[in-house]
């Protein structure tokens, strides 16, 4: 018989050690839930008192009290819709070609490791890139087209990987159903497998979108200009982005204007909230219609 | 309405025989319409190949004229980045040195509390708190750069400044722990989803053994995830490396060599950035230091991406 005593398993300790370090795991994930809520209330706090009417219909001004996020507004609201235009279409086709012409060789390959990599590019890289190309080469200056097609090249990736997921949760069946009935390639895309995956398309685009409405470096790349008193008019025009203004009074030693940059964070925060939940009701809504 | 008489009589039930299955595949399939359609939207395809084509061109024509002032010995040698004093030197170690020393903080906040969140969202959380917790998670990603820039400056520099005394304005410490705040969601995220990709059955086997929780994590799951574990940290330090607006806003402008992280620093992208907010003419050497500057960040996390990618291929378990 073997001596049960012997064998000590020691329970009281590895139970414990268990406790302690799931603890340390919670702890941890919370860490993250609290610095995030410890910035929003900062800058609520900080930007609440310069919150205000005039604060949305002013222009910038060396003034604190007189400051406001009007032209930001409006270059950030044309910058967003340009980009749309151009980058959507690239990333819808893009994503429709490999996913339902592209032959799986090399070639496939090849634009899709291209793709995940371009993903990883830093966004200052690719301000370089319309720095040379857009506003030198192409001679579009620091203007709003310039800055769009920047952050059309940016947000591709992304548009192009949620496409692509969107159209690979479309269920097989519907594709062959409908080749069955003698439709053509183009016929099954468009009837079929772009209204299914409408939705799904919808949610990664506003969340590419949101992430272009908040990056700053590409456009200060192309000069995007800090202090901008007047409405573009066209897309030939210097502009300037609500990320920029907000840069902009950062930057400055005086309390005044890191109190207007906080203002203008939480409008920015609450243009990204507002986006972000339009995607999740989005999603939530048309789940139920999806096919299985 | 010929042509819709011809479409309703070949596709309609009535068919009169069987119709030459390759000449409708011809006229459906290869029509030049279809065609159109296909080599369109090949093309868009081709223009994320082009992307990548024309940074690399961007940074190597324009860092040409760079290394054709500036021997590129120099460049990767010296010890000293002068661009606006009168005897100029343009050596890349200070740059290199303040984005280490930046992304070392970083991955020293990221990597514990990023693969802690992700074992605990992974394992230990109820299906409801999981709900929460891992969108509240992706909440800071979303958080755009330059917030978590004004947020290191305004907020984590002076409620820091007390604690650690000689603590400058602008430092490598508050960018670093800012940087690395930023990047939790990245290593949690991509971590999680390595450990949940490990069989349940090798969990369940461990249980049976008598083994505790804790032990099934440390030495079952975290084990069997290590390859996407790693390659999380990898991403997430490459992202951190490239990040601008943190470092551009809290970390300084003093291109330094130190590891001292409550000094001021320069980061790789903050040169870049700066030069750019400076207005340099167009020609001059200041502003073809920008696309060698960009050539190396470019380089690096290139490198980076592939490494991360290699590791998930290659040390894949396959269950």
């Amino acid at each position: 018989m073997a001596d049960a005593s012997r064998f000590d398993e020691r329970l009281t300790h590895r139970r414990r050690k268990g406790i302690v370090l799931g603890a340390v795991f919670f702890l941890a994930t919370i860490f993250g839930l609290v610095v995030l809520i410890t910035l929003l209330v900062d800058v609520v706090v900080q930007g609440s008192p310069w919150l205000s009417l005039d604060f949305i219909s002013n222009y910038p001004s060396r003034i604190p009290e007189r400051a406001g996020i009007k032209s930001a507004i409006v270059g950030s609201l044309w910058m967003i819709g340009l980009t749309a235009v151009v980058s959507v279409p690239l990333g819808v086709a893009s994503a429709i070609y490999l996913e339902e012409y592209a032959p799986r060789g090399w070639i496939f390959k090849i634009i899709q490791i291209n793709i995940n990599n371009l993903a990883g590019v830093p966004s200052v890289i690719y301000g370089i890139l319309g720095l040379a190309l857009f506003v030198r080469f192409f001679a579009l200056g620091r203007s709003l087209l310039a800055g769009a097609f920047t952050m059309a090249l940016l947000i591709l990736p992304i548009i192009i990987i949620a496409s692509q997921e969107a159209f690979r949760a479309v269920p097989q069946g519907i594709r062959e159903s409908a080749f069955a009935l003698g439709a053509t390639r183009w016929q099954v895309i468009w009837s079929h497998l772009l209204p299914i995956s409408a939705p799904s398309i919808m949610t990664g685009i506003i969340l590419a979108l949101s992430r272009a409405i908040g990056e700053t470096a590409p456009l200060i790349m192309i000069g995007a200009l800090t202090f901008i008193a007047f409405l573009p008019g066209s897309v030939m025009d210097p502009f300037t982005v609500l990320p920029i203004q907000i840069f902009n009074w950062t930057a400055r030693p005086q309390p005044e204007f890191q109190g207007l940059a906080a203002a203008g964070i939480v409008v920015l925060l609450i243009v990204l909230f507002l986006m972000n939940l339009s995607a999740i009701l989005l999603r939530n809504y048309f789940e139920r219609f999806r096919p299985r | 309405m010929e042509v819709a008489e011809a479409q309703h009589a070949a596709g309609g039930p009535h068919l009169q025989g069987a119709q030459p299955s390759d000449e409708l595949a011809r006229n459906v399939y290869r029509s030049p319409r279809e065609l159109l359609i296909e080599y369109a939207l090949g093309f868009c395809a081709l223009i994320s190949i082009l992307t990548t084509l024309g940074i690399a061109a961007v940074l190597l024509f324009e860092s040409a004229n760079f290394f054709a002032e500036v021997s590129i010995i120099d460049f990767l040698t010296q010890t000293e980045w002068t661009p606006q004093f009168s005897e100029k030197s343009y050596g890349i170690w200070p740059l290199l040195s303040g984005t280490m020393l930046v992304t070392v903080i970083a991955a020293l906040v990221a990597i514990p509390i990023g693969l802690m969140s992700a074992i605990f969202i992974a394992e230990y959380a109820p299906d409801g708190a999981r709900r929460v917790l891992k969108p509240g998670l992706e909440l800071l990603a979303g958080i755009p750069t330059v917030v978590y820039g004004y947020f290191a400056l305004t907020f984590v520099t002076p409620t820091l400044q007390p604690i650690i005394p000689g603590l400058k304005i602008y430092n490598a410490l508050s960018a670093g722990l800012v940087v690395g705040v930023m990047i939790v969601p990245m290593v949690a995220s991509l971590s999680e989803d390595a450990i949940r990709a490990v069989p349940r059955s090798l969990a369940e086997g461990a249980y049976a053994l008598g083994a505790t929780k804790i032990e099934v994590v440390l030495h079952v799951l975290v084990p069997g995830a290590i390859s996407g574990i790693m390659a999380s940290f990898i991403l997430a330090l490459s992202r951190a490396i490239g990040e601008t607006m943190i470092v551009t806003l809290a970390a300084g402008a003093t291109a330094k060599l130190t590891a001292d992280p409550t000094d001021s620093i320069m980061t790789m992208t903050a040169y870049i950035v700066n030069v750019s907010l400076g207005d340099t003419p167009q020609g001059t050497i200041v502003y073809y230091s920008i696309f060698a500057v960009g050539l190396v960040l470019f380089l690096i996390t290139l490198a980076m991406n592939f490494l991360a990618n290699a590791i998930i291929h290659r040390y894949q378990e396959r269950y």
